[in-house]
């Protein structure tokens, strides 16, 4: 495989291709909409069968050019992988560079293996206006890779914003019925975190400066070359951090998530709980403690951020414990299950940051996979209530398996990719930061209470409402949709080495710097004390 | 080549773009008399404008491709001076195209209303050139009194007549501010030169002398009038709201402009040695003009006057850039103004197509469901709601022009302005609530039942919608040549003419 790639020189233009591909189908989808004829309802049906399967084409297409990466990424290697750089601005020292390493190559293939399964998961539920639907689910795309290819300060900063408008519209234009006030609240927070983000960009870069004289924020550079003093890069990562504690979320930044994800539909909230929650770990994996390990060390700071993240742990689970509506629930357990995320990252023990990273990644397949069965029930019962369902697994016995071990997955019974990741943050957290770990772990029985509660009320109890008795099973297509994320569940449970194997060294080089630092409050290793 | 501005020819060479403009002007107004009113004859005239002010765009951009200097004198001949004028004239473009088909549709049929453009654009082209405060002086006078007449034109219209007396009240009482503070600079330092004030200062230092200070004073508060800079803003809501829409976007865009390159090359070439005593006055009014413009704007129902509190706000960002005082300071102020020119442009090309005769429909509301029915429009609309809002690559152009002020504040070395840059980005966040309303009425909420689909739109609307919203986004994606063109065109102080005067005077 290996050889074949490197006959088709693939590193050198896999990342720029896997940006550009969405872009161009954005336009192609949009082409498309103008140029299809609509007038009849025959043939607006056949134009939205078209373009529904050239949609699913381009995701699929994007899915297996990225895929090459599991076998062409060195993720031993200490540089940069496939990384490809050219000027953009060249006067304010801005480039196009992108790369990946460890941390960056499992999201990069999440998102692209999740954003086809997104759209036939949505294939139905969404009806009208698919033109602008799908070119903004493509923007979208290109702009959560970029994030995280980004290698350049401002280029990750337009990313960053280059996801929050198509999601605004995805929201406030196909969500449910108080989409208006969540498409809105969604917005301001995101915005409200990333604006000083942006002051504290241009402020590193303006005074770090290259050579020549200009601005800098080439990621590599400022990682050698920043030189701020203790008080200002408090500022700096405080900057950093509100951006990306919105993300992430962590308590008590978090409400917007609720809101954004019960009424997003189908394919925007697995968007948003599969991928778009984890470019708030991945900011802090890559930017937030890199660029200032000294803060991120320090303990009152460690201490504090530790503390809302174990907070947003049990927090979500005793939330989502009392949800009486089933996507509601599912949005509480992605604070829960993003606060061991931020538990590992910040306990700062290789095996604890490589079980962060591997949380990451099962959340995504697992919430993902929740939220693709809340829209398949929704679609069938036009209800989220779990009161209002009852008996399930009688009239749908596959929905009603596949439910049980997605749950199961997202508890962390042994066996499942949950259980992995959790395991890991567990063990390397306890070793620091034995409190901590101590009281996180306490949340895995809570989640399994509110999920298994919640599997009793859906599918167990006996089938009393009319309404229920006649709703058909999954069929063909939902069924080929949730089959990679079986695969992907009980593969990363089962044999979990191979993905373990590609984040060890990022992990390992992740806690390496900040231990290296974390005498002085500088920004970085190389600080020199002048 | 450099101009010795004590030679009559030489001077008048260095002032071709603004005599071309002013020719052409005095022949439109001929024209314009010549006939009676009539919407033809409007319309004649109108092309007429827009034909006088490509070509002195031609010159502009001749003139400030050749990199031209001149000795010391009464006007300043730069790169600074030239790219004020294209903008000034991007914005008259934008005006006179709008105003032909608005006014066609409203039955304002007096001619003169192009022209007068025109007459208020070479007053904008004076100030930008300014290096003398009487010049200034000349140049606000010959705008302002220009604009006055605009604000009032359409005479049917109560509420334009009122914003034509408020404005005109308010213009000359800021004048009068204006002409004090020269005054006292002119009492305290022997000149109205701008160089020779700030030799004085330095060669009599004059730092500390109390009368120099009130003037100083008294000009700042004279230009936070004519900027709408808060507390001296009480003005422009009232007044861009009553006078017709096309007017409305000029003043926004271009009388704005125009007192800022003015306000930017006195504070550089003059006062610059005074940050001491203008620095924090100047960085409470930007404050107080940015978040007080912000959030009365999320009040707003009616789109002209929450455009007219966007353009209050955006005063307060441009601020920013004037306090950084620096080189990159002017060149991100340049930056701004094209960005802002473009979307306001834009955003006010959509008011223009969307109202019906008699200004009715200039409520957000009736935005609903517009992308259902006009997808050109809202999707338009929206990219410059994105730019005025600052957001990348869907509002291009805006993105860059904030990072640009933000960039440049931070750079200086007076560290408060630091916190001055937080303050920017998080009233730029109040400023998504009202920018995203238009946005989130036009796509998100269904069409009323019985709204009238907005007429069909004209071409020149049209072309102006277009052109400023593709070179919004195209700017945005590509903005490293607009970069350079900001950052070259610095206003420059005199050149010594060393020899050849020598030579000349024996």
């Amino acid at each position: 495989m290996n050889d074949l790639l490197t006959t088709l020189n693939y590193n050198a233009w896999i990342l720029p291709v896997l940006l550009l591909l969405p872009m161009a189908g954005a336009a192609a989808v949009w082409l498309h909409g103008r140029l299809s004829p609509s007038a009849t309802p025959e043939q607006a049906a056949g134009t939205t069968r078209q373009l529904r399967r050239i949609v699913f084409a381009i995701f699929v297409v994007e899915a297996v050019l990225s895929l090459g990466l599991w076998w062409s990424v060195d993720t031993t290697s200490t540089a940069w992988q496939a990384y490809y750089s050219r000027p953009w601005i060249p006067m304010w020292g801005m480039h196009v560079t992108l790369g990946i390493d460890g941390i960056s190559l499992m999201l990069i293939l999440l998102t692209t293996l999740i954003m086809p399964l997104a759209v036939l998961g949505g294939w139905t539920s969404v009806r009208e206006k698919l033109h602008a639907y799908f070119a903004l689910l493509m923007v979208l795309t290109t702009g959560m890779l970029g994030v995280f290819m980004s290698l350049d300060l401002m280029l990750f900063f337009v990313m960053w914003e280059l996801m929050l408008v198509p999601m605004y519209l995805i929201i406030g234009i196909w969500g449910g019925q108080r989409r208006l006030y969540a498409s809105l609240k969604f917005f301001i927070y995101t915005m409200l975190g990333s604006m000083p983000m942006l002051v504290a960009i241009l402020y590193i870069g303006v005074r770090t400066g290259d050579p020549f004289g200009r601005p800098s924020f080439s990621y590599d550079w400022i990682l050698a070359h920043a030189t701020f003093n203790g008080p200002t890069t408090l500022w700096l990562f405080a900057a950093f951090f509100v951006a990306f504690a919105v993300k992430v979320p962590i308590w008590p930044f978090h409400t917007w998530l609720p809101d954004a994800h019960v009424e997003a539909p189908t394919a925007g909230s697995v968007v948003l709980a599969s991928i778009m929650l984890k470019v708030g770990t991945f900011g802090f994996l890559r930017f937030a403690v890199p660029l200032f390990p000294g803060v991120a060390s320090y303990p009152p700071v460690r201490f504090a951020i530790l503390t809302l993240a174990v907070i947003g742990i049990v927090y979500g689970a005793l939330v989502a414990m009392v949800q009486p509506d089933f996507k509601k629930l599912v949005a509480y357990s992605s604070v829960s299950h993003l606060g061991f995320v931020m538990l590992g990252i910040f306990a700062m023990t290789v095996q604890s940051v490589q079980g962060a990273l591997f949380v990451n990644l099962a959340h995504g397949v697992s919430t993902g996979a929740l939220f693709l069965l809340v829209g398949m029930m929704y679609e069938r019962r036009h209800s989220r209530l779990l009161d209002d369902y009852g008996g399930i697994a009688k009239v749908m016995p596959v929905f009603a398996t596949i439910l049980t071990i997605v749950s199961f997955s997202s508890i962390g019974v042994p066996g499942t990719n949950g259980f992995v990741g959790e395991f890991l943050v567990l063990v390397g957290s306890f070793r620091t930061q034995p409190i901590f770990a101590l009281i996180a772990s306490t949340a895995v029985i809570f989640a399994a209470a509110y999920l298994l509660w919640a599997l009793q009320r859906i599918i167990y109890n006996p089938l009393t409402k009319p309404e229920n008795k006649i709703l058909p099973d999954l069929n063909w297509r939902e069924i080929g949709l949730l089959l990679p994320l079986l695969f992907a569940i009980v593969w990363l449970g089962v044999y979990p080495a191979p993905v373990l194997d590609r984040t060890r060294e990022a992990a390992a080089r992740f806690v390496h710097r900040v231990e290296a630092s974390s005498l002085n409050l500088g920004l970085g290793p190389n600080v020199e004390i002048r | 080549m450099t101009f010795d501005l004590s030679i009559p020819s030489q001077l008048m060479q260095a002032l071709t773009p603004d005599l071309a403009l002013m020719g052409g002007a005095m022949v439109l107004m001929l024209v314009a008399a010549w006939r009676p009113d009539s919407d033809r004859h409007q319309r004649l005239v109108g092309y007429g404008s827009i034909g006088v002010l490509l070509v002195t765009l031609v010159l502009v951009l001749w003139f400030g491709a050749r990199g031209l200097s001149s000795g010391s004198g009464v006007i300043a001949v730069d790169g600074f001076r030239f790219a004020a004028d294209a903008l000034f004239i991007l914005a008259a473009l934008g005006a006179v195209a709008l105003g032909i088909e608005y006014n066609g549709r409203e039955g304002i049929w007096s001619a003169e209303s192009h022209v007068l453009v025109l007459f208020a654009t070479s007053g904008m082209m004076i100030m930008a050139a300014a290096r003398d405060l009487m010049i200034v002086f000349l140049g606000i006078e010959m705008m302002s009194i220009a604009v006055y007449v605009l604000a009032g034109m359409n005479r049917r219209s109560p509420r334009s007549a009122e914003a034509a007396l408020k404005y005109f009240l308010l213009g000359a009482f800021s004048t009068g501010f204006l002409l004090y503070g020269i005054a006292l600079v002119y009492g305290a330092t022997g000149s109205t030169n701008l160089t020779t004030i700030s030799d004085h200062i330095v060669q009599y230092q004059l730092g500390h002398q109390s009368m120099l200070l009130m003037g100083v004073g008294l000009l700042l508060v004279g230009f936070g009038f004519k900027v709408a800079a808060v507390p001296f803003h009480m003005w422009a809501p009232d007044v861009y709201e009553g006078a017709p829409t096309p007017i409305t976007a000029y003043m926004a865009a271009a009388v704005k402009a125009a007192a800022f390159a003015a306000f930017l090359r006195v504070w550089r070439e003059s006062f610059d040695l005074l940050d001491f005593a203008w620095l924090v006055p100047l960085w409470w009014i930007a404050a107080a003009t940015m978040v007080y413009g912000n959030v009365v704007a999320l009040a707003q129902r009616n789109v002209k006057r929450m455009l007219a509190y966007s353009s209050i706000v955006h005063s307060g960002y441009l601020l920013v850039a004037i306090a950084a005082g620096t080189n990159s300071g002017s060149a991100a102020f340049l930056f701004y103004l094209l960005a802002y020119t473009l979307a306001t442009f834009g955003a006010f090309a959509v008011v223009c197509a969307m109202s019906r005769t008699g200004d009715r429909d200039l409520e957000i509301s009736d935005y609903e469901g517009l992308w259902r029915v006009r997808p050109g429009l809202a999707i338009g609309m929206a990219v410059c709601m994105l730019a005025l809002l600052g957001f990348p690559v869907f509002g291009g152009a805006g993105f860059w022009a904030k990072v640009y002020v933000l960039a440049a504040a931070e750079a200086t070395p007076f560290r408060h302005l630091v916190p001055l840059t937080v303050l920017l980005v998080l009233a730029s966040v109040i400023s998504a609530g009202y920018y995203l309303q238009v946005v989130r009425v036009m796509f998100m909420k269904p069409r009323p039942d019985g709204a009238q689909d907005p007429a069909p739109m004209g071409t020149l609307t049209r072309v102006v919608l277009a052109v400023s919203v593709v070179l919004v986004l195209l700017v945005g994606l590509v903005p490293s040549r607009v970069v350079g063109w900001a950052r070259d065109n610095q206003p420059a102080p005199p050149k010594s003419l060393g020899a050849p005067s020598a030579t000349k005077a024996p």
